[in-house]
């Protein structure tokens, strides 16, 4: 074949991913039909367009705009943000089984929080947020800082491991001690550490959204280097990438994205793992592709989980992150034994 | 000259490797670097491609220190492609390919006509359009080296570094990776230094031959000026015959046996 004969099919290869995207924003969208019209109280899909263009102040009205939209919007967030986060983190670490918690964002949002509570006497969700937020950021530099130490010129994938593993055992032993001595501390970590979008009022979307979009625009612009760096570091200084810069961008986008939806709706740890891992095999290993694609399907699964939690238990609910664990874990485990874990 | 080194030093952590070398590389050759294990050869290398700063001294690309020119520039000149690269599972040959355009991209502007037709060149090149949508890891070793060459290609460069491009590969894929590259240097007027074990094969495809022994350049020039019965005893410790190669003229090295036996 010559050359003229492999540049349309190169063309067709992006043609291909296109439509990958579409299908994905189908998805999400289907996804977020069901997240506002399906719950303890359904409303029609007439009734809910009617309360998004025209509310006339109707119960169904005041469910849709104040309970359903915030959380659907909440859990669409969220789930663009841990999903880009999961398939940054394991592209950074070249670890297929990296999640964003292993910058200690986690266990920092925990320990602001419960601190708050019995330090500061700080009782609204919006200020546990808040608090939640400044610990991720503050544990994950704390992590980065750690790792520079170790690493020769930045930190490495495996001196980033070590030190957000100590930070967040660390971390993890202190939240246990404080919420031991407050039990109203020991509540809030209770439900935060289940994982959750309910009971989010559209204030809470507004808190997370700037770093949101801060982070999701620092993932994008660190896409092409990472794809050089999956090449190794010496290929991609070959190829012209300032590797400590790229992987100062990685981490800061990490950071935002997963501090956020973290401090907003507790550890929904599996999107992170398992969303990359789906999205894989559609959209290979470009990270120009692969994450906006992680993000769309983050989303996705995040929704339909909620969803699955609002019915399964009527006339209660079950918490988003108990759903994805439930049908995280098995789901892992397969895909873990049918396939060996892809080398990144 | 458009890549030289003038007395480098080069080392790794408190280990000093090569102490004040010089070496010009001759516009249009092939230059290929022998000598023995742990001579500092790849080490010499990747101080070329500037993957390794040196203590001391300076490595100069079109005179210029080639530290104080932005890594992305340099990348637009120079290629470099280090000892057995690995690639993430899946990725194909195209997509590997692409890659070797990232310094021509900025974030803003990821795909242009140029990059598409430079891939096009590169994957033609090195014999691969049919198999561009392969993944990477279902190659053989010498098509994935190939892989590999060719995304160097794509990346448009008149220098081309290539450490120890025939590692892992049996003689009939060795043979086919440094076909390729005669080729490139040959068609494309390319300035290519690699780093080869086999002194035959070295002889074979170099139009110079630079010796190491111990960090220092014991002998450079055409291969039969280097490849010598009384260099290999001095670099290699080797006892050996040197005779024409029956297929090229060029030298062939026949052993004998080491000159201290060792145990």
């Amino acid at each position: 074949m010559s050359a003229a004969t492999v540049a349309p099919r190169l063309h067709g290869i992006r043609q291909r991913r296109l439509t990958v995207l579409s299908a994905l924003l189908g998805a999400l969208a289907v996804a977020v039909v069901l997240s506002v019209t399906i719950g303890s109280k359904s409303v029609p899909l007439a009734d809910a367009w009617h309360a998004l263009t025209s509310p006339t102040g109707t119960e169904n009205d005041i469910v849709i705009r104040s309970l359903r939209v915030p959380r659907t919007v909440l859990g669409v967030l969220s789930g663009v943000a841990l999903g880009v986060a999961g398939a940054l983190m394991q592209g950074h670490t070249r670890n297929p089984l990296a999640d964003p918690g292993l910058l200690g964002v986690t266990q920092g949002a925990a320990f602001a929080m419960v601190s708050s509570i019995i330090l500061l006497g700080v009782d609204s969700l919006l200020a546990y947020i808040w608090f939640g937020l400044a610990g991720a950021l503050v544990a994950s530099v704390a992590v980065f800082a750690l790792g520079m130490v170790g690493g020769r010129g930045g930190p490495t994938p495996v001196t980033l491991a070590l030190a957000g593993t100590a930070v967040s055992a660390l971390l993890a032993a202190l939240t246990s001690a404080v919420v031991l001595l407050d039990e109203q501390a020991m509540d809030v970590f209770r439900f935060w550490q289940a994982g959750s979008i309910s009971g989010r009022s559209a204030d809470v979307v507004w808190q997370v959204l700037p770093f949101i979009l801060v982070g999701l625009v620092l993932a994008m612009i660190n896409a092409p280097g990472l794809n050089a760096l999956s090449l190794g570091e010496d290929v991609a200084r070959g190829l012209g990438q300032n590797i400590p810069m790229t992987r100062t961008v990685g981490v800061a986008a990490v950071t935002l994205l997963s501090g956020a939806a973290v401090a907003a709706c507790g550890s929904l740890a599996f999107v992170g793992l398992i969303v990359p891992h789906l999205v894989r095999p559609l959209s290979g290993t470009d990270h120009r592709w692969l994450l906006p694609y992680s993000g769309l399907v983050g989303a996705a699964l995040l929704l339909f989980a909620d969803v699955i939690g609002r019915v399964v238990a009527p006339p209660g609910e079950l918490e988003v992150g108990v759903v994805l664990a439930l049908i995280g874990a098995p789901f892992f485990v397969a895909l873990v034994r049918r396939r060996k874990p892809v080398r990144l | 000259m458009r890549l030289q080194a003038a007395g480098v030093k080069l080392g790794y952590g408190d280990r000093l490797i090569v102490d004040g070398l010089d070496l010009g590389v001759e516009t249009g050759t092939v230059t290929t670097i022998i000598g023995p294990n742990g001579c500092g050869k790849s080490t010499l290398l990747r101080a070329l491609g500037r993957l390794l700063k040196p203590r001391g001294g300076e490595v100069l690309l079109d005179g210029k220190r080639i530290d104080k020119i932005p890594t992305r520039e340099v990348a637009k000149v120079l290629g470099m492609l280090p000892q057995a690269p690995t690639a993430p599972e899946g990725l194909t040959v195209a997509d590997l390919v692409a890659r070797g355009r990232h310094p021509h991209q900025t974030w803003y502007r990821q795909w242009s006509s140029d990059d598409e037709g430079a891939v096009a060149a590169a994957l033609d090149m090195t014999g691969l359009s049919d198999l561009a949508e392969r993944p990477l890891d279902e190659l053989s070793g010498g098509q994935r080296q190939r892989a590999w060459i060719s995304m160097a290609l794509a990346q448009g460069t008149d220098l081309l570094l290539l450490d120890e491009p025939t590692t892992f590969l049996d003689l009939a894929h060795q043979v086919e990776v440094l076909e390729l590259v005669r080729h490139l240097h040959q068609e494309g007027g390319r300035t290519v230094v690699m780093v080869l074990h086999d002194l035959n094969l070295a002889a074979r495809y170099a139009d110079r031959l630079v010796a190491m022994r111990g960090g220092k350049v014991i002998a450079s020039g055409t291969p039969h000026e280097v490849l010598t019965e009384d260099l290999l005893r001095e670099v290699f410790e080797l006892d050996a015959k040197v005779i024409a190669d029956p297929v090229a003229g060029t030298p062939l090295v026949v052993p004998i046996g080491p000159l201290t036996a060792r145990p």
